[in-house]
């Protein structure tokens, strides 16, 4: 480490003075460790997705990607999507109207619990479901008994992707509406709103662009769980394949290009994810600002 | 008789509340479930929360518990010092820590040249950093064992060096390390945003090296965002699943994690021996982030 009389004879830069900031070697190095690090750790892994996808060319991308097999799995995923996410945004919603709207006892109790899926493995959270409903599972015998498949059957799928997303609107929306206070929705209540209408008009508005967010999180996860999925699903081929499950049944195929077409789709979305966030962090910024940093 | 119990029918618990606002015990007055508020919907939605929170994760978590204890405890101990559930555990545990400290290391100075530096680029870097948030974990996982097999981009330039990464259990820390990264970082970041430069600059007009700067003020402001940052890449990486069992090699007492001998033994039909190792997966991380807590509030008052 230079000495600072040194370093003080050093040309001030912008408005930090050199006192205060690092040599320029030591900050060339930094930034070289820092950037050299996110380019093997994260960069190059997402290169190789679609260099693998693309190794054999276009037609054979376009090919492993118009299987039935492959189709019917991106349906699953949508499919499981477009039931879990809207779940958790409504119970999102109502869980930070109680939380960030009424002070009662045990409230900081029931926000832990609701991150609790966060520290559970992902696997424990499918083998939960396998104890309930499973065939030696505590309603197993009640199941069978009335016809219901929940296990091995999309409803498996569904409730383990709930489970593992569960937290991620709350989490998003529980800070911003504790910040925002109840000054509009009191003073939407006293010009004669219902509490509907203050919900859909006042609420809401708020904190679309936090919702928004949570709800990014929330797909972006659920679309890419990968081990709840694995244990509830029982991998059958066209039925209960979803996209990150028939990544792994074509990768352990040999088929390499397939595995990576389907993942390279998943990536797509991750990329697209990491924009779409990265614009709200920008634009609305203020407006969610209780959520970054979380 | 029970039935003149007044706190069963309205009146008679209105009028007891009256009365005791009206005379005396202002502590059992106090006492609400909730604050008054002219906002509506608070039995709804908390009602709604707690329906869906309890059918959804208490009761098929509780259903874990209770499977474990109806084990027995000779059963269960005999599974929980079974040699491969200690190794798959050791190798759990030991992976992600190590990860966990990597992450450490080079998640503060990513977090440190995000924050104090400016450079072309530096958005996209930022954004970045979320990627494995945003990733699914099967993808990553063919990724990075696609790199680092010996055939690989990554792995044929470590090949002649005698290093293997994938199918061993370094191959397991460098999962643990993307899946990881973004904890560290995502913790850090706000907390340097806020360090107060004027406290740098009071402490080098007292004449204290760059150097000094950094390990005796700069630091110990950082360290329990640090703590944080590494506890929750460390119970991540714990319980990480999808992006390890393809670049493991998953050979048993070598580089089998925890997660996947519940997978396996389920596979297996062995139920108990699942619910074993998970009830033991989910004590060792609630103490874990118990300690945690403890060094947290240690650090705190050490350095706060």
């Amino acid at each position: 480490m230079a000495d600072p009389e040194i370093k003080s004879y050093e040309p001030l830069h912008e408005s930090q003075s050199a006192a205060v900031t690092e040599s320029r070697p030591v900050k060339a190095a930094l930034m070289a460790i820092a950037l050299a690090f996110l380019a093997v750790f994260l960069l190059l892994p997402l290169i190789v997705v679609f260099h693998e996808a693309l190794a054999k060319g276009i037609g054979a991308y376009t090919e492993a990607l118009s299987s039935p097999d492959t189709r019917s799995a991106i349906r699953l995923t949508l499919l499981v999507a477009a039931i879990s996410v809207p779940l958790n945004v409504i119970f999102g919603i109502s869980a930070a109207w109680a939380i960030a709207k009424f002070e009662f006892k045990g409230k900081a109790f029931l926000t832990t619990l609701i991150d609790l899926p966060f520290s559970v493995s992902p696997v424990i959270s499918g083998l939960v479901y396998v104890l309930l409903f499973g065939a030696q599972g505590l309603l197993g015998a009640w199941l069978k008994a009335h016809g219901i498949v929940i296990l091995f059957a999309v409803p498996g799928i569904v409730l383990a992707t709930i489970f593992v997303t569960f937290p991620f609107v709350a989490r998003e929306l529980i800070p911003l509406m504790q910040e925002q206070g109840n000054g509009d929705e009191e003073a939407a209540l006293s010009l004669g709103a219902s509490g509907w209408q203050v919900f859909w008009y006042v609420t809401l508005p708020n904190v679309k662009w936090g919702l928004l967010y949570g709800v990014l999180l929330c797909n972006a996860r659920a679309m890419g769980e990968f081990g709840a999925v694995s244990v509830v699903s029982g991998h059958i081929r066209g039925l209960t394949n979803t996209m990150p499950l028939h990544v792994e049944i074509l990768y352990n195929e040999y088929n390499a290009v397939g595995a990576f077409a389907v993942a390279s789709l998943l990536a797509g979305l991750a990329l697209v994810t990491l924009v779409l966030k990265t614009l709200l962090e920008m634009r609305y910024g203020a407006e969610i600002a209780a959520t970054r940093g979380h | 008789m029970p039935a003149e119990c007044d706190w069963q029918s309205h009146s008679g618990l209105n009028r007891r509340t009256i009365q005791n606002s009206m005379t005396t015990a202002p502590a059992k007055a106090g006492w609400r479930f909730r604050q008054p508020s002219v906002i509506p919907g608070f039995g709804l939605t908390l009602g709604f929360s707690l329906a869906y929170l309890t059918l959804i994760i208490l009761i098929p978590l509780s259903g874990l518990v209770w499977r474990s204890a109806a084990l027995g405890w000779a059963d269960f101990w005999a599974i929980a010092v079974d040699r491969r559930t200690l190794n798959a555990l050791k190798i759990s545990f030991g992976t992600a820590f190590l990860a966990a400290a990597v992450n450490v290391a080079f998640g503060t100075v990513v977090a440190w040249v995000l924050v104090r530096y400016r450079f072309p680029g530096r958005r996209i870097a930022d954004a970045m950093v979320d990627l494995p948030f945003a990733l699914p974990t099967a993808v990553a996982g063919i990724a990075l064992t696609t790199l680092y097999a010996p055939n690989g981009w990554i792995g044929q330039l470590l090949m002649p060096l005698g290093i293997k990464v994938a199918y061993t259990p370094l191959g397991i820390v460098i999962a643990l390390v993307f899946i990881g990264l973004p904890f560290v970082v995502r913790t850090v970041q706000p907390i340097m945003e806020e360090l107060d430069k004027e406290v740098e600059e009071a402490a080098a007009t007292l004449g204290a090296s760059r150097f000094q700067i950094i390990t005796r003020v700069l630091f110990p402001g950082l360290a329990p965002a640090i703590i944080t940052g590494f506890s929750l890449a460390f119970a991540r990486g714990v319980g990480e699943y999808g992006s390890v069992i393809f670049i493991a090699g998953n050979l048993p007492f070598k580089s089998e994690i925890a997660p996947l001998l519940i997978v396996i033994r389920l596979e297996e039909y062995n139920y108990e021996a699942a619910t074993a190792i998970a009830a033991i997966m989910l004590a060792l991380s609630f103490l874990m982030l118990l300690v945690v807590n403890l060094v947290q509030t240690w650090s705190r008052k050490r350095y706060g």
